[in-house]
């Protein structure tokens, strides 16, 4: 009951939002596509929910082809959208009746699966949905699309323009679905979420760079990586820039994040190099990959 | 950076009937620095950034912006602050240099002016090619990039920042903050809002604001130190979350 990708290729005129796409989600796995703006993720949501036809390739979702099966299709999916896509003018409760009667169910019927999610906005189950926070309408949203019992769902950037406290919570709510036998696509620009999926696909420009658990992505980089810091963070980009043994220098919070060209790097010739640059109160020391960091070298 | 306070707010305070959405917050920016704004939804964030933008009058306290007193020289602290936001940026159906020309009109800057900012910017960003180009055409990124460059066309004392670098791929996004990084160096200062903790892991000095009050203020490697957690999201979580 997972995700079948083939070969999808989509072009809207000239833009060629996915080129030639494949994966695999397997039965009751969380799997999240990570992904700037623009990589095309939304494009593969529409066609593998049914909304989208691809110009070539195929695929199939719980072993429906989206393209012959489409209507049954969207008995068994779920689709929270990246924009509010409820009527604002409804109340929560209409909302969610309205979503179960769509689907010849009731709330009553479905009531288990949702009820973690529901109980939280339940007090505000009179309130109209376009006057609801950000948060509270991600859980109506959520709760909409599986009201229904959907066998997979997909979420298109769930958590963007939240806050870390209702993030947390989300993704919380989302392995406890997984937990109920719900496989789940995921998709988001922020790479620190890539860890909380089972496996992830790297996507770009509507080309995916690499997929595989985050474990997997973040060991395979390539370079040893320094935290680098000094007393003047614009100052130290600038020279490590111009260092002539460079590989990569990336602004990181407070830190730098340099690679070196060289396997027999000695930071030391480095801290010297630097401290020639008049910056102070260096600092070079090893650090692990991540997520970005893997992103960026596999897009370079 | 040097010591000279850019913003300085005292006791500021907003109530809307009995509800205080700004309670009392104290705090202060110096010049070129780089100050995180953080808070939860609904914490209060957005009403004291009105007060201090003079788009709302403070119930009780005081902030001086650029100078400039925010309850009785608002029109003063608008020609000096500059802003940019995810959701508003620039015009799609406008070039690159019209969007310029545009903004650079809105802010009252001079023919001549803008004409010599707008060569300025778009050999800055290496735009030569697109120049002409309606900017709905561009990658997101670039977008970006021009409306930062932008919102300093007026050589404005602080730059209110909203998510800049949300959705932005990671190179560019690296990009923007060297961006940010030059003009904090070039003694502007940057001023970001976010949801987004990593972004407040760049920041100089980072504030939370947590039920209309400031809970923490200090850079981000002393506040993880103070909570004893790895990242500003863990701090976050642990402020917010009591």
């Amino acid at each position: 009951m997972g995700i079948s990708v083939s070969n999808i290729s989509k072009s809207y005129k000239d833009l060629k939002a996915l080129q030639n796409i494949s994966f695999e989600v397997k039965p009751n796995e969380l799997f999240g596509l990570i992904g700037p703006d623009g990589a095309g993720k939304t494009t593969l949501f529409r066609i593998l929910t049914t909304l989208l036809i691809a110009n070539e390739g195929e695929a199939t979702v719980a072993g429906l082809d989206v393209l012959k099966d489409f209507k049954e299709i969207r008995k068994y999916v779920g689709y929270m959208p990246g924009r509010f896509s409820l009527y604002q003018d409804l109340t929560v409760e209409e909302n969610l009746n309205f979503f179960a009667t769509i689907f010849g169910t009731s709330i009553e019927e479905n009531y288990e699966l949702i009820k973690d999610i529901y109980v939280q906005i339940e007090p505000f189950k009179d309130r109209r949905a376009g006057k609801l926070s950000g948060g509270m309408k991600q859980k109506l949203a959520l709760s909409c699309a599986l009201i229904h019992k959907p066998k997979v769902l997909f979420l298109d950037e769930p958590t963007t323009g939240v806050d870390p406290v209702s993030r947390k919570e989300f993704w919380e709510m989302l392995k406890r679905l997984q937990q109920k036998g719900i496989t789940i696509l995921v998709s988001t620009p922020y790479m620190d979420e890539a860890a909380l999926c089972d496996r992830i696909a790297l996507i770009q420009d509507g080309e995916i760079l690499q997929i595989d658990t985050p474990e997997n992505i973040v060991k395979q980089y390539p370079k040893t990586i320094y935290d680098v810091s000094a007393n003047n963070m614009y100052q130290l980009i600038n020279s490590l820039k111009a260092y002539q043994h460079k590989h990569s220098v990336y602004p990181f919070g407070e830190f730098v994040h340099y690679t070196d060209t060289r396997s027999d790097f000695n930071p030391k010739e480095l801290k010297t190099y630097l401290e020639a640059q008049n910056l102070s109160n260096i600092s070079i020391e090893r650090t692990q990959a991540t997520i970005e960091d893997s992103f960026m070298e596999l897009a370079k | 950076m040097n010591n000279t306070n850019v913003i300085q707010a005292e006791g500021l305070t907003k109530m809307f009937g009995d509800f205080t959405a700004v309670n009392a917050i104290t705090f202060e920016v110096k010049k070129g620095e780089i100050f995180g704004f953080l808070g939860a939804n609904g914490a209060g964030k957005t009403t004291a950034i009105k007060m201090l933008i003079g788009i709302s009058n403070p119930t009780s306290g005081q902030a001086h912006v650029a100078g400039f007193d925010v309850s009785t020289q608002a029109e003063d602290i608008k020609k000096n602050i500059g802003y940019m936001s995810q959701k508003f940026a620039l015009y799609d159906d406008l070039t690159v240099k019209e969007n310029i020309t545009f903004f650079g009109g809105i802010y009252g800057l001079t023919k001549i002016k803008i004409k010599e900012k707008t060569k300025e910017l778009i050999e800055d960003l290496g735009l030569e090619e697109v120049a002409n180009q309606l900017v709905g055409s561009l990658p997101l990124g670039w977008k970006q990039k021009i409306s930062f460059s932008v919102a300093l066309l007026h050589e404005p004392k602080i730059v209110f920042l909203d998510e800049p670098t949300g959705g932005v791929d990671p190179i560019t996004r690296r990009q923007f903050w060297e961006m940010i990084y030059r003009a904090s160096h070039q003694g502007t200062t940057i001023f970001v809002t976010t949801h987004y903790m990593d972004e407040a892991e760049y920041c100089d000095r980072v504030s939370i604001m947590v039920n209309g009050k400031i809970e923490a203020l200090d850079t981000p490697k002393e506040l993880k130190k103070q909570f004893q957690v790895d990242s500003m999201n863990d701090v976050f979580l642990k402020l917010a979350r009591g």
